[in-house]
């Protein structure tokens, strides 16, 4: 069963083809898009002259707004979360197993928003937009962003929308990330946080798979300092490398060996012969890789590979998580899973133990899977179940807060 | 409901800070947050009494009580639970002192493995007794430390732990509310080694 989860990895991550049918399915949705026409300070001081921000929702906003929540995309996802744009699309949003009608993110209770982030390749301004000054792509002059920019600008986006309070901000990941950053940034703009597969900040050996994936990247010779626009050329092979690095991290190693074993894809091992050996492992990341590297910008990846180096939760609280998380007022949700050693059961039990000092209300699962760091993306059933029960109850308090203003 | 409930909720003060240890599907702190407005966090192992608590709206964490309190900071709660679960973890005494580190005051539930149908059993069958209230068998039984009353005081004893309150119930699984005290009580009360089927202890440093 695990095998197959992973047989095919895109099909795996997301879900099957289109079916009008498929009444779990959110089914077709649109791509919107919001234009912020003022200067947009980032946290690094300088001004984006506008900004523009891919985005698509899902479900219903009601009548008192309480239902709406936020998910954030991780290192290479974007705004296109759950159903499809087209019906002959191979496959939906990136989590379209938890986002749609009876799933964890329940599409019949909840108005869901999920944006692609600032400096993303996907209808949101980026190093691939054109900079308005010099009228071509910004390339490696794009601003560096941090975590916060995408909250701020996310912000932006949710008055845009007339939403004044999030039910929830979820994300895993890098997402989870932002998620954290906005129980921290607009304390009184969600009533809950929640936080998978995630970290305060990463470490140094994390820093170091990211750095080496960026390194692929900017030593490929069409890379040309991130100028790699003006020669229409694209750092196809270094973009392609940083993706199988990535690729292995978030898997885990029982899961290749189960899944890939030593299993040869071409060639033989017989004495006297020679031949070309490749294993299936090289093909399955060699796939995996240039897929990815067809379709990203390089410039957007290193720049999200960057800000999730950067995210120090508690930076600006002297470096005490406990003091940062006493500035929040929602309550918190966080998982992680046993096999995830990008984002390990430590790094969230970290994260909780600073909430619990912090006195705010957390509850904390800690899911058994073989999927490694993907699981979050995943269908893994224990998590469906407790990630399920606690939107749900969330959804209940919507109703029951929604009903007492109505009253009042 | 289970009778022991309604003692603690008796030793516990309105709006404190509770932790239950080991706390099922959340329904003692439930019961705690309805009487007595508690801001409670529960404790537990098993995946599903998880998915009931936040079913429940009750905020629970995964952990092995065997592993130790030490993401816990001392005195960091008002009080703290354990209920029906002492006599299921590996060091209960290592335990008892990590609660009695982290709360100020706790509660502590368990079977008195002394009572005298739990004798008898023994005596008349030669056999780990198997009852309704103990429906396991001594091989696959997750209780694994039980203890009676009296075994329960020399460790207070030893370990210098003060008991504020002891309670004894003749019955583990007796409706509380439909019921007042039984006409057993002042027998229990006398001779609780032999008679309590249940203990409640309320205890501190």
């Amino acid at each position: 069963m695990k095998a197959d989860t992973i047989k095919n990895n895109s099909e795996a991550v997301a879900g099957g083809q289109y079916d009008a049918a498929d009444k779990n399915s959110i089914g077709l949705v649109e791509t919107q898009h919001f234009i912020y026409d003022q200067p947009f300070r980032t946290s690094s001081g300088r001004d984006l002259p506008s900004i523009e921000l891919a985005f698509e929702t899902y479900g219903t906003l009601n009548s008192d707004g309480r239902n709406a929540v936020l998910v954030c995309h991780a290192l290479s996802g974007d705004h296109h979360a759950a159903g499809y744009h087209h019906s002959d699309d191979k496959k939906p949003g990136w989590w379209n197993h938890y986002i749609g009608p009876g799933k964890a993110i329940d599409t019949d209770l909840f108005y869901v928003v999920s944006v692609n982030n600032l400096g993303g390749c996907s209808g949101s301004t980026g190093p691939s937009s054109i900079n308005p000054n010099t009228q071509t792509p910004w390339g490696p002059d794009f601003p560096t962003l941090r975590v916060r920019d995408w909250v701020a600008s996310q912000h932006l986006l949710m008055g845009h929308l007339g939403i004044e309070q999030w039910a929830a901000v979820i994300g895993g990941s890098l997402g989870g990330m932002q998620a954290l950053r906005w129980a921290l940034e607009y304390p009184a703009l969600l009533r809950h946080c929640v936080v998978l597969a995630s970290a305060m900040k990463l470490s140094a050996q994390n820093i170091g798979f990211n750095n080496t994936a960026r390194t692929a990247i900017t030593n490929d010779p069409d890379f040309h300092d991130g100028r790699y626009y003006d020669h229409q050329t694209r750092p196809k092979n270094g973009l392609a490398i940083a993706r199988m690095i990535g690729h292995i991290t978030y898997l885990s190693g029982d899961l290749m060996g189960e899944r890939f074993g030593r299993e040869l894809r071409a060639g033989s091992f017989t004495q006297g012969v020679e031949s070309n050996l490749e294993f299936q492992v090289e093909s399955y990341l060699r796939h995996q890789g240039d897929k990815f590297a067809a379709s990203f910008d390089a410039n957007t990846y290193l720049l999200m590979l960057r800000a999730l180096d950067y995210f120090d939760l508690a930076r600006e609280y002297g470096d005490d998580p406990v003091a940062a998380f006493r500035e929040a007022q929602c309550k918190f949700f966080v998982a992680s899973f046993t096999s995830d050693w990008r984002f390990s059961p430590a790094r969230s039990r970290e994260m909780v133990d600073a909430l619990i000092a912090a006195e705010k209300p957390v509850s904390y699962v800690e899911i058994e899977s073989s999927l490694g760091h993907d699981s979050f993306l995943l269908p893994v059933q224990r998590y469906q179940t407790v990630f399920s029960a606690y939107m749900h109850k969330m959804s209940e308090e919507c109703e029951i807060k929604g009903g007492e203003l109505n009253a009042s | 409901m289970r009778p022991d409930f309604l003692t603690i909720e008796q030793w516990v003060t309105p709006h404190s800070r509770i932790l239950d240890l080991g706390c099922g599907d959340g329904a003692l702190l439930k019961f705690l947050q309805q009487k007595k407005q508690v801001r409670s966090l529960g404790v537990e192992i098993n995946a599903n009494n998880i998915a009931a608590c936040i079913s429940n709206g009750i905020d629970v964490i995964e952990q092995d009580l065997d592993q130790g309190l030490a993401n816990f900071a001392d005195n960091s709660f008002d009080t703290v639970l354990l209920t029906q679960t002492l006599q299921a973890v590996h060091r209960p005494d290592f335990v008892l002192q990590e609660m009695l580190r982290v709360g100020k005051e706790c509660i502590i539930t368990f079977p008195n493995f002394g009572h005298w149908q739990a004798r008898r059993y023994l005596l008349t069958r030669g056999k780990m007794p198997v009852s309704k209230f103990m429906p396991h068998e001594w091989y696959n039984t997750p209780n694994i430390h039980f203890c009676t009353v009296n075994d329960f005081e020399v460790l207070c004893e030893q370990r210098d732990i003060s008991v504020l309150h002891r309670n004894f119930q003749a019955a583990n699984y007796r409706d509380a509310t439909a019921s007042g005290p039984s006409v057993f009580s002042p027998i229990v009360d006398r001779w609780p080694n032999l008679f309590a089927a249940q203990a409640v202890y309320h205890v501190t440093n």
